[in-house]
């Protein structure tokens, strides 16, 4: 019989509970991810995304069950910064004064001393993540005037900056325009070739299917969880979103 | 006004300093300008203005307690100030009552039972000095309480500098990659606890939340950068101090409400003719005569 490998995952979630003062908002919630896989995570506002990817992060604690970073606790994943999290555009204050090197700049500061200076390698990796996202010319613009798709591209800088093995994007997609919505794309096959760890959640069923190898269907807890060819059905995404047909949801096509 | 009349600029600046009392005060008040201003720039981007007010009315009875036992004020105020945070929090979690209505709740009690103690306790505390402060009769162990003070906050910010903007800014990635969001919360209240109480020295506890917001405020309509905020928010509070003191002492006005006053309006100058973000926007009319 075969035993599993913890360390095999990059995240290992066992029937996590979450309730904030007693109203539960995530319950028996599963998900195991190897390198390389890119989920979607998939459900309506409300259905617990957020609070998952905050489990994950540690920035709410679980009540029931088990996480797994790389075998370890969150705890430690955290100390070495294995977790990047991207968030949504409305998620952030765009009109803090602060530019764009600065916020690539903080997904260093893990792994800096107390002080938070900068050593070379910290630059460097600073530069080539910009240079990554094409915001080369930005060095210095102030995050508040910088447009939605550029501000997507600087924290998604940060989390290469942290190099992290695993991203966890709130709504990657939203509010981008085109020549980043492609960036993006393109950049999540180098992840997977680099061996990353992704999950995002989406609205766009075309992205589901386009870039996600797996997929997890939720509404306060798992619904359906697979392959996205096997899984991403209109049955299940009927039940995911409450009984709405993805016919209403996503035009006759879906 | 007769006074105006012989005055050069020069002896409107220098006849004051000739006071023991005057350099006094304009050194502690520059001082605890700084160090307000400072803090300033993180409580007007983190949205803590509400709570900048209720931690220094909240520190009230902590000072009367403290004078009647003969323990330094700081101490007493320091205790109520994050007391009172810590009720707030108590209070928000166990009902069903909003944040700013508990907020409002939690300072006016411990605000008037401040005022309640100090008519039982009568002793020698003035009562218009705590309220109004009094730059101008600040006595040598209040100097040296407010010199350890405010180098204390100075270099707790100064240390914490980067993580602070990060916690004000993304408190989700702070946590995130291992930093401990927690204790940048407690010591941001420590610090607003401390600033309150030595900004209450100078303009007193019920104006002392502008010291703590507005050259923030003004700050942030002048630059798009953190570090030039952080400057700005200093010097204009520096700047507001000397102005307020200087004005009180030859026209015979209240210190504290001098200086805040000079806050609001340097606050309204760069409301007006801010560069980008005034109304007149500075930089399109020069663009546009060029």
């Amino acid at each position: 019989m075969e035993t599993i490998n913890y360390q095999n995952f990059r995240i290992d979630a066992e029937n996590i509970c979450v309730d904030y003062n007693g109203k539960v908002a995530l319950y028996d919630a599963n998900l195991r991810l190897k390198p390389g896989q890119i989920c979607g995570l998939v459900g309506m506002n409300g259905a617990g995304k957020t609070t998952f990817f905050n489990a994950l992060t540690g920035f709410v604690n679980i009540s029931k069950g088990k996480i797994r970073i790389n075998g370890e606790s969150v705890r430690s994943a955290q100390k070495d910064q294995t977790i990047a999290y991207v968030p949504q555009n409305e998620g952030i204050d765009s009109q803090f004064p602060i530019s764009v090197w600065d916020v690539v700049m903080m997904g260093r500061y893990g792994s800096m001393n107390i002080f938070r200076c900068p050593r070379e390698s910290d630059v460097q990796a600073v530069k080539d993540a910009i240079e990554r996202v094409d915001l080369t010319d930005h060095l210095s613009t102030p995050i508040g005037t910088l447009s939605g798709g550029q501000r997507k591209r600087t924290f998604l800088a940060r989390a290469i900056a942290q190099r992290a093995s695993i991203l966890l994007l709130d709504e990657p997609f939203s509010g981008v325009d085109i020549r980043t919505e492609k960036l993006i794309s393109e950049l999540f096959i180098q992840f997977k070739n680099e061996g990353k760890t992704i999950l995002l959640s989406t609205h766009d069923m075309i992205h589901v299917r386009e870039f996600c190898d797996l997929v997890l269907l939720i509404n306060k807890t798992v619904v359906a969880y697979g392959e996205t060819s096997e899984v991403f059905t209109p049955e299940n995404i009927t039940t995911t979103f409450g009984g709405i047909s993805p016919d209403f949801l996503f035009g006759p096509e879906s | 006004m007769e006074l105006c009349s012989f005055l050069t600029l020069d002896s409107f600046i220098t006849d004051p300093l000739t006071h023991d009392f005057m350099r006094k005060a304009l050194l502690m008040s520059s001082l605890v300008a700084a160090v307000c201003g400072f803090l300033s720039s993180y409580l007007t981007l983190k949205g803590w203005a509400l709570m900048g007010d209720a931690v220094s009315h909240s520190v009230m009875p902590g000072v009367v307690v403290a004078y009647a036992l003969g323990l330094p004020f700081s101490l007493g105020a320091f205790i109520f100030g994050v007391g009172s945070v810590a009720l707030i929090g108590f209070i928000k979690q166990k009902s069903r009552v909003k944040e700013d209505t508990v907020i409002g709740l939690v300072f006016t009690g411990f605000f008037a039972l401040g005022i309640v103690l100090v008519s039982k306790i009568k002793s020698n505390i003035d009562l218009h000095s705590i309220l109004f402060g009094s730059p101008l009769g600040i006595s040598l162990s209040d100097v040296k309480q407010t010199i350890f003070i405010s180098l204390l906050v100075v270099i707790l910010l100064l240390i914490f500098r980067k993580d602070l903007m990060l916690y004000c800014f993304d408190p989700r990635h702070a946590k995130t990659v291992g930093i401990n969001v927690f204790f940048l919360h407690y010591l941001l209240l420590t610090c607003l606890s401390l600033a309150a109480v030595v900004g209450l020295q100078s303009v007193g506890i019920i104006l002392v939340v502008a010291m703590l917001i507005t050259p923030g405020a003004t700050a942030y309509l002048l630059t798009d950068k953190f570090d030039n905020m952080t400057a700005i928010s200093v010097l204009s509070a520096i700047i507001s101090s000397l102005i307020g003191i200087y004005v009180s002492f030859w026209f015979d006005l209240e210190t504290g409400g001098s200086i805040v006053l000079a806050q609001t309006f340097i606050f309204l100058f760069a409301f007006l003719f801010a560069p980008r973000y005034g109304i007149f926007k500075l930089k399109k009319l020069f663009a546009g005569n060029k």
